[in-house]
């Protein structure tokens, strides 16, 4: 590391003002900081001594994805095998083929999205932000393994500069970039983002009789009354396959137990507030469980029992890695709590209640994170007035 | 640029006084008519005309409206020629009177309209009143026709209801984009216009 540091330091001056590269200045502080900064904290005193910036919570939080992206895959692999009727179910050979598919995705989600943000740092005279480090990732895990790489470009640029850079970059937007970018697929090309073909990858061969490609929660919706829940050949799922994950869905979001291991590296790390995941599954509990005990056949997501609300589909994934994401959330404490459960009972609402769309976890998170400025102002004035109140003025 | 004093009223709302873009008026039909070229250009006409045509009325009777029911006075005139613009479209193209539905009639709330009405027609001269009609129904129409290009291309693959993007690129995979279709596109897509427009004129920047 010393070495190459030294390397490093014995070509800086050509990228500064006046230098050779100087054009690239930003490009290479990118690299420069995310390698070596900050390295320093103070020792005493009243300073902060955590040396924790931004770079080092975003590294974290792809540590914290891993589990869910290396299942991911494999289960990618899985399901094909199963919708195919590979006999083949060797845990390298499953693993690599999610591998190769999904490649292309995660390829095409960072390619245009830090092109994108070096563009625009280039152009405003910044330092390159690394908050595309996670969306990144996000991105992918959170479409169907089947979604067209173009069409991801598309909605990345879409996401990354409407969401993100007009509202001046990494830590102003208001909403979580990789949701905005499911949106823009969802609502752009529906038949690419919901449906029986979307989920499974096929590839070239055929699938076996009997296949069905729907997720667990699309065929709920189709249904009409209390209907068990299949897998892709048709066999019922049972409770462990929906908590680790072994059904089709997008590829990063349907392994519950992956998504704990998670959140537990996110919680020793302090990056998650868990203000916000513990109201938001105490919040989904809640909202299933009433929805349970009013089920009826006109809505048939309401069948499931609150745990298996809570372990299919993205609500797992969404309620610990998108509403957690610190810039879009609430600041304050009694908000994050508000926040965090009104994305649980949403999500769950719409995803019984609107037969259109068969999750509701990412419209409930991007509802709440336009509302998270107005639940921390309620919650600051409450303050104010609160203690307003203890104040006598003497004349 | 140089241009006649006179022409002013007419040259101003095309860019620099853009209603849609600098004054942000008119926003909601712009999101309802652009889906497709056809209705935003007969919308673009229809509102040229009832504007000029109120504006020269108005400027005309100018001086004999009472203050107290001017608002009154201007509405029943913009009224007026709203359901004859209607009646017209009715009479000679039907099907895209239909598509515009209830936003034709919808003109006479058009925010544009009333703020020339009052900011301008009455108290100029009917010929600059006409001029100013002209350029603004024109600076509105240039705004919805660059906005429904965009979504009617990206949205629908098609110009004027023709087919413009060639089949081989469907069989290669390209989908029209579904959202461009929805009014939240056509609101990004003037944002966008907004954009180019004030770093291009520097002056206009808050």
């Amino acid at each position: 590391m010393k070495g190459l540091k030294k390397k490093i330091d014995s070509v800086k001056p050509q990228f500064e003002k006046g230098g050779k590269f100087s054009k690239l200045h930003s490009v290479f502080d990118g690299f420069y900081t995310f390698l070596f900064t900050p390295n320093e904290t103070s020792g005493s005193g009243v300073h902060i001594h955590d040396s924790n910036d931004s770079k080092r919570t975003m590294i974290m939080v792809v540590i914290a994805l891993l589990p869910c992206c290396l299942f991911g895959m494999w289960n990618v692999g899985l399901q094909h095998a199963l919708a195919t009727g590979d006999a083949d179910h060797s845990l390298f050979h499953l693993f690599f083929y999610g591998f190769w598919t999904v490649l292309p995705q995660i390829l095409t989600a960072y390619i245009v999205g830090l092109g994108i943000e070096f563009i625009v740092a280039q152009i405003r005279g910044h330092e390159i932000q690394e908050g595309f480090l996670v969306s990144g990732i996000l991105i992918p895990m959170i479409c169907p393994v089947s979604t067209p790489c173009w069409m991801l470009a598309v909605a990345v640029a879409f996401a990354v500069i409407f969401a993100k850079e007009v509202f001046g970059g990494t830590g102003y937007n208001f909403l979580n970039v990789a949701l905005v970018t499911r949106a823009f697929l969802f609502f752009a090309y529906p038949s690419k983002m919901s449906g029986d073909h979307v989920f499974v990858s096929l590839g070239d061969t055929a699938a076996v009789d009997g296949f069905s490609g729907a997720t667990p929660l699309g065929q709920l919706a189709a249904s009409s009354g209390p209907a068990e829940v299949l897998g892709v050949t048709g066999d019922p799922l049972s409770y462990a396959d929906m908590f680790f994950g072994l059904y089709p869905g997008s590829w990063g979001e349907t392994s519950t137990f992956c998504i704990l291991i998670g959140l537990v590296i996110l919680l020793a790390t302090g990056i998650a507030s868990w203000r916000i995941i513990i109201p938001a599954a105490a919040g989904g509990f809640f909202m299933s469980l009433l929805a349970h005990s009013l089920a009826s056949p006109i809505y048939p997501v309401t069948f499931l029992s609150p745990l298996e609300q809570l372990s299919l589909g993205g609500f797992a994934f969404a309620i610990v890695f998108m509403a957690t994401d610190p810039v879009t959330a609430c600041r304050t404490n009694t908000g994050k709590y508000i926040y965090g459960f009104l994305i649980g009972a949403i999500a769950i609402i719409i995803r019984c209640y609107n037969t259109g769309y068969p999750e509701g976890a990412m419209l409930a998170v991007l509802l709440m994170n336009c509302f998270a400025p107005l639940i921390d102002y309620c919650v600051v004035n409450a303050n104010i007035n609160r203690r307003l109140k203890r104040v006598v003025i003497k004349n | 640029m140089n241009v006649n004093k006179s022409l002013l009223p007419l040259v101003n709302p095309l860019s620099k006084d853009n209603p849609v873009i600098v004054q942000v008026l008119g926003i909601c039909s712009a999101l309802a008519v652009t889906a497709k070229l056809e209705p935003a250009l007969v919308m673009t006409i229809s509102v040229t005309a009832v504007l000029a045509l109120a504006n020269v009325i108005i400027s005309l009777l100018r001086n004999t409206i009472p203050t107290s029911i001017r608002i009154i006075v201007q509405l029943v005139v913009v009224a007026a020629l709203v359901v004859i613009v209607d009646q017209v479209l009715k009479a000679w193209n039907y099907e895209v009177s239909k598509a515009l539905s209830v936003f034709i009639g919808l003109i006479i709330t058009n925010c544009i309209i009333m703020g020339r009405l009052e900011a301008f027609a009455m108290s100029n001269r009917p010929w600059a009143s006409f001029l100013d009609g002209i350029g603004n129904g024109l600076g509105y129409g240039i705004i919805l026709v660059i906005v429904a290009f965009f979504r009617e291309l990206l949205g629908s693959g098609t110009l004027f209801g023709c087919q413009v993007i060639p089949q081989w690129c469907y069989e290669h995979g390209y989908q029209n984009n579904g959202m461009m279709i929805l009014p939240p596109m056509a609101l990004i897509t003037v944002a966008c216009i907004i954009w180019v427009h004030r770093s291009r004129n520097k002056d206009l920047q808050e």
